[in-house]
């Protein structure tokens, strides 16, 4: 009970603070006349009316496909390069330098080339997708192989274990804790590039919602539902990702 | 007994940003098979260097260090180093730490080699938990535990025991004689803690400061268990430590 008061105590400024803003939004359009902009109201009405013939599901649906897609592949590909990367110096010496440069590439910057090679269908966002998230995991994967403390990786030296009990049992577990951060900074970044691919000329997907919603009789109560929902789904892969962070593979680096 | 480890004229320098800083000198030293074996020196003396260098994990300038007559040239298995900070994994449990360095046994018969030296230790219980979940003293036991567990000939001790408190640092020593007692390991020990090595060892090896030499050797020939408030050990503490620079006034003696 003490507990549960806690947690009310706890969530309740920020409840306060989004009630504000709901009603201060009503507010302003109702006293504005806004013909155009909707109110929370309409907004409400227009995301349960596409909950029900289930066009709101589709896109949902489409948007995690491909994020899942691209970010899967960035994982599988990011990792194994990134432990490569920060246990063989002259890998890291070739690659590194490459990679700096293609990191600040804006994925939008992308977008002419990805439609260039992979033409409009979803070939084009979850390779979008792959290169933003691709960077991050393997910048961290590295990082973390070069931050094991030297002392474990003398203690493997000196129990001369072979190769594959030495990144099973030392290298592997070192470095998850960091896996997991790139991952989480991954996700955030695949779930940010996937609503702006979706703009260009896919026939569905969350950023494909909001750009039709906008082109086709200009209904911005879609819009905004569009937007929250794409916030709402962003907060919960990040929550998924932070319950990694408290798994036992990741707990010891954040204990003391 | 025959010769364990031969160390001959080893020498040793840094390459710092005033120069070329000398930090172990024309050190020659043998320990026997199965004795226990201190060294101490003043602190910042280049002792862990020497202990590094003997241990295989930082190779000499000139001079050699054979085992068992055979050049030392990197780590192994033969000689296990514990070390001030600790190396227990703090990602395994402490039985997969204890299980670690047991290289091409199957499981069940790794499972029953840790739970005995987690027995040994004191562990019994324990083999579940995370390092960060157990005490400083449980996690030198582990250190300890996972050094034993692969029969090393050899352990070198690097100030295992300094960062614990005095009580717990004393127990440690308790048991280290009790399972050396057991288990006749040659053991190294680097300390500054002139009244541990006397607890402990048979020979101890005053070194100078840096660079360092050997200074003087003192042989420790009280039998276990050794009482030292005694007037003969105290007598040896005073020696030692005027050796290292500390005279009789300064003791209060």
């Amino acid at each position: 009970m003490a507990r549960i008061k806690a947690r009310i105590k706890e969530t309740l400024p920020s409840v306060i603070l989004l009630a504000a803003l709901i009603a201060a939004w009503w507010g302003a359009v109702i006293t504005t006349h806004s013909v155009i902009f909707p109110t929370p109201w309409a907004v409400l009405t227009g995301t349960l009316e596409m909950l029900e013939d289930g066009t709101l599901w589709r896109h949902i649906g489409a948007s995690l496909m491909r994020v899942g897609a691209g970010f899967g592949l960035a994982v599988c590909v990011g990792v194994p390069l990134g432990l490569w990367m920060g246990w063989v110096g002259s890998a890291y010496r070739t690659l590194n330098p490459l990679f700096q440069i293609l990191r600040p590439i804006s994925p939008i910057a992308w977008i002419p080339i990805a439609i260039l090679w992979f033409g409009v269908g979803d070939a084009s966002p979850i390779y979008l997708i792959f290169i933003s998230s691709v960077f991050p995991m393997v910048v961290q994967t590295t990082v973390g192989v070069h931050t094991i403390e030297k002392r474990y990786l003398r203690a493997a030296e000196n129990f001369a274990v072979s190769r594959r009990t030495l990144f099973r049992q030392v290298v592997i577990p070192a470095v998850l804790p960091q896996i997991i951060v790139g991952m989480r900074i991954g996700l955030g970044v695949a779930w940010l590039v996937v609503v702006a691919a979706e703009m260009i000329a896919l026939r569905s997907g969350l950023g494909y919602m909001i750009m039709d919603s906008r082109n086709a009789g200009n209904r911005y109560d879609l819009v905004i539902s569009g937007m929250i929902i794409i916030g709402l789904i962003g907060l919960s892969l990040d929550a998924t990702m932070r319950i990694l962070e408290g798994t036992k593979w990741a707990r010891w680096r954040y204990a003391h | 007994m025959p010769t364990k480890i031969e160390v001959s004229d080893l020498n040793k320098s840094f390459a710092t940003d005033k120069g070329i800083l000398p930090v172990v000198e024309a050190v020659s030293l043998t320990v026997q098979d199965g004795e226990f074996v201190a060294i101490v020196g003043p602190s910042g003396c280049g002792k862990s260097t020497l202990m590094n260098m003997i241990a295989g994990f930082i190779q000499p300038d000139s001079g050699t260090v054979r085992i068992d007559g055979a050049p030392r040239t990197r780590p192994d298995a033969k000689g296990i180093l514990i070390s001030q900070q600790g190396s227990v994994f703090p990602w395994l449990t402490v039985r997969e730490n204890l299980m670690f360095g047991l290289n091409g046994h199957s499981t069940a018969d790794r499972w029953a080699v840790a739970e005995r030296y987690a027995d040994i230790v004191g562990l019994k219980g324990f083999e579940e938990s995370y390092p960060h979940e157990i005490s400083g003293g449980m996690l030198k036991r582990t250190e300890l535990a996972r050094a034993l567990v692969v029969k090393p000939e050899i352990l070198y001790m690097d100030e295992p025991f300094s960062a614990l408190d005095a009580l717990l640092s004393l127990r440690m020593r308790n048991e280290l004689l009790r399972i050396l007692a057991k288990e006749r390991h040659t053991t190294l020990l680097i300390t500054h803690d002139v009244e541990e090595a006397i607890h402990l060892a048979d020979r101890i090896i005053v070194l100078t400061p840096r660079p360092t030499r050997i200074q003087a050797i003192f042989a420790v020939p009280f039998p276990h268990p050794r009482r030292l408030a005694g007037r003969e050990a105290q007598e040896l503490r005073i020696a030692i430590l005027s050796e290292l620079g500390v005279d009789r006034g300064e003791l209060g003696s």
